[in-house]
């Protein structure tokens, strides 16, 4: 029944939906960037240039024509790998993009690696023994690194690890990577901080999906006819709350795609982030839209998967 | 044939513990807290003991000490009045993103769970779409386009925050919405302005309110975060991120500096959070 003609609508409709919010937000990032008070070819060109070069370079650059059809073409480019050439130093953005990309995308691999072992076994932890002191720990560290800025959790890092017990280099950049041990001292603060941003929202969801489940009345059955706390939770509750969890998981992990932007810039991590945020300074904007584009593709893909992971996992969703 | 005896009815003085909403010792410290930096915000600039940008002290970078309490940053300007200024642009711009957010997101999330139809499933795609856009993102996507002001800050925090406001508030009246006085109501003829002021809103107002406090939370991080990346409030004004910032260079020193404006956003977030936790469940659920 898994795969039923109703399972197949839902996450069709659902892939629509992520569709169709991709292309409101590539509507809202084309614009937002076009609003630039001041003319872009006059900006490249500077204060001194003549207005006939300034006509030609806004010809040239295809600025003269309306600005719908502009985005129509800005589309296209970005569906068929075109992303235009960046301003500020002439070369194509998909050549900047490519081993940046590579870079974020392996920080983010060795976050998650990290993170979902930890996270889950805490998490369940933290479930089965509710209440305890274990669990109220857990709460208070999980609330605590959520209500502050990653840029804090990252300082702190840095001020624990590298100033106060000198194990860790406090910048990333300009080391060797060509050893493992220099590779592991490189990546280490980037990793530590994200990994405590996003396995705190892992906890904390993971834990309430298992409450959720260990409160069901069949749960509570097992528990009256005897079976052990552990069997209930690993036999009875487990399997039921792998759904929700699978889903937690998705959903923080979205939660990589904002605290990388702040980790990059502290660390000076040559990933997207930091592309982006020095196209920001320079108001590079093929640059930043590209940029924008790549994290807002993450991050719809990661949600559009947990809900699909939702809808899989939930017959009750499903008829 | 046996006569129920009256037992005396203890007399239950409409206080409000007995009327459940009391508040927990974490939620008092929080609101304590709260009150605190709303003081700051408001009058912090009678308080600084030394004006907010001069250089007052040959040494930067310096410690504690009684006559910088807070040490002094990378200028050697004092800290604590920085501080104490910088609560004013931190509250003060999140307090009116977050009211900016709330009031539009709460009042078109009623209108849209009273009128339904199409005007309620457009808008919830198109603000459900928005919600696809990490915020943080949102953020540097706005200020690279228009350059960073405060009104630029406040109305870009508002319009990040804006359709996760409607869409709490939207869930919420569609289930007062069916309720048997709303349809009364709706007898009578009233329109949709009386609808949702006397007979939706006073019934969300609650964890509306709850949500406002969160959201509130939400909007400081990612101000402070704007303004650590340096595209938020800008020199020669500082709110706490900024602060942050500055100061960044002191951080290998352990510079006092750097770690007293993390502690007042910290604070300043935590206590919000330790409050909405515990506020009564009478007003935070009361629409459940």
């Amino acid at each position: 029944m898994l795969w039923s003609t109703t399972t197949w609508r839902l996450i069709g409709q659902r892939l629509g939906i992520a569709l169709i919010t991709l292309v409101i937000v590539s509507f809202a990032v084309f614009f937002a960037t076009e609003m630039l008070p001041g003319d872009v070819a006059q900006i490249l060109l500077g204060q001194a240039a003549t207005p006939e070069a300034v006509a030609g370079l806004r010809e040239a650059m295809g600025l003269n024509e309306p600005a719908f059809q502009r985005f129509l073409g800005w589309l296209v480019g970005l569906a068929t790998g075109d992303m235009g050439r960046s301003y500020v130093n002439d070369i194509e953005v998909v050549d900047l993009l490519g081993g940046r990309l590579q870079n974020s995308l392996r920080l983010a691999g060795i976050v998650t690696v990290i993170c979902v072992p930890v996270a889950l076994t805490l998490g369940i932890i933290a479930a089965m023994f509710r209440g305890s002191w274990l669990d109220r720990a857990v709460s208070v560290a999980t609330i605590s690194v959520i209500s502050v800025p990653e840029f804090m959790v990252a300082t702190l890092s840095v001020l624990v690890f590298a100033v106060w017990l000198g194990w860790l280099p406090a910048l990333s950049y300009g080391v060797n990577v060509d050893s493992i041990g220099a590779m592991l001292r490189a990546y280490a603060m980037p990793v530590i901080t994200l990994s405590f941003v996003v396995a705190a929202q892992m906890i904390r969801m993971t834990r309430a999906a298992v409450i959720e489940t260990i409160e069901t009345p069949y749960v509570e059955m097992a528990l009256l006819k005897g079976a052990s706390k552990l069997r209930m939770v690993l036999v009875h509750a487990l399997p039921n709350a792998l759904g929700p969890i699978a889903n937690a998981v998705a959903l923080s992990l979205s939660y990589l795609v904002g605290g990388v932007i702040i980790v990059e810039t502290v660390f000076n991590y040559p990933g997207v982030a930091k592309l982006m945020v020095d196209a920001v300074a320079t108001r590079d904007l093929p640059l930043i839209q590209s940029c924008a584009m790549v994290f807002c593709v993450s991050y719809l893909t990661l949600i559009t998967l947990a809900d699909m992971i939702a809808i899989l996992s939930n017959p009750r969703l499903r008829q | 044939m046996t006569i129920p005896t009256t037992t005396p009815r203890k007399l239950r003085l409409p206080t409000p513990r007995n009327l459940g909403y009391s508040f927990g010792w974490t939620g008092r410290i929080g609101i304590a807290i709260i009150i605190f930096w709303a003081i700051v915000a408001l009058v912090g600039n009678w308080l600084t003991p030394y004006p907010v940008g001069k250089i007052v002290d040959w040494d930067y970078f310096g410690g504690v000490s009684a006559k910088y309490w807070m040490g002094t940053d990378y200028l050697g300007r004092d800290i604590f009045s920085r501080v104490l200024m910088g609560a004013r642009y931190t509250v003060g711009i999140a307090l009116a993103a977050v009211t900016l957010a709330c009031t539009l997101g709460v009042i078109l999330g009623m209108i849209a769970a009273v009128i339904g139809g199409w005007f309620d499933t457009l808008l919830s795609r198109l603000l459900d779409a928005f919600n696809g856009i990490p915020s943080l993102l949102f953020g540097l996507v706005v200020v690279a386009a228009v350059g960073s002001s405060i009104p630029v800050l406040v109305w870009t925090l508002a319009a990040i925050y804006m359709p996760g406001a409607y869409r709490f508030a939207r869930a919420l009246a569609v289930n007062i919405n069916t309720m048997d006085f709303v349809t009364v109501a709706r007898a009578r003829g009233e329109g949709t302005p009386y609808m949702i002021t006397f007979e939706i809103f006073p019934n969300i107002l609650g964890p509306v309110l709850a949500d406002f406090g969160l959201r509130f939370v939400f909007i400081v991080l990612v101000l402070s975060g704007l303004s650590f990346l340096g595209l938020g409030v800008q020199p020669p004004y500082a709110d706490w991120g900024a602060l942050v910032r500055e100061n960044i260079e002191g951080l290998s020193l352990g510079a006092p500096a750097v770690i007293f404006p993390c502690i007042a956003i910290a604070s300043l977030t935590i206590s919000v959070n330790m409050f909405i936790d515990n506020l009564p469940t009478k007003i935070r659920d009361r629409a459940e």
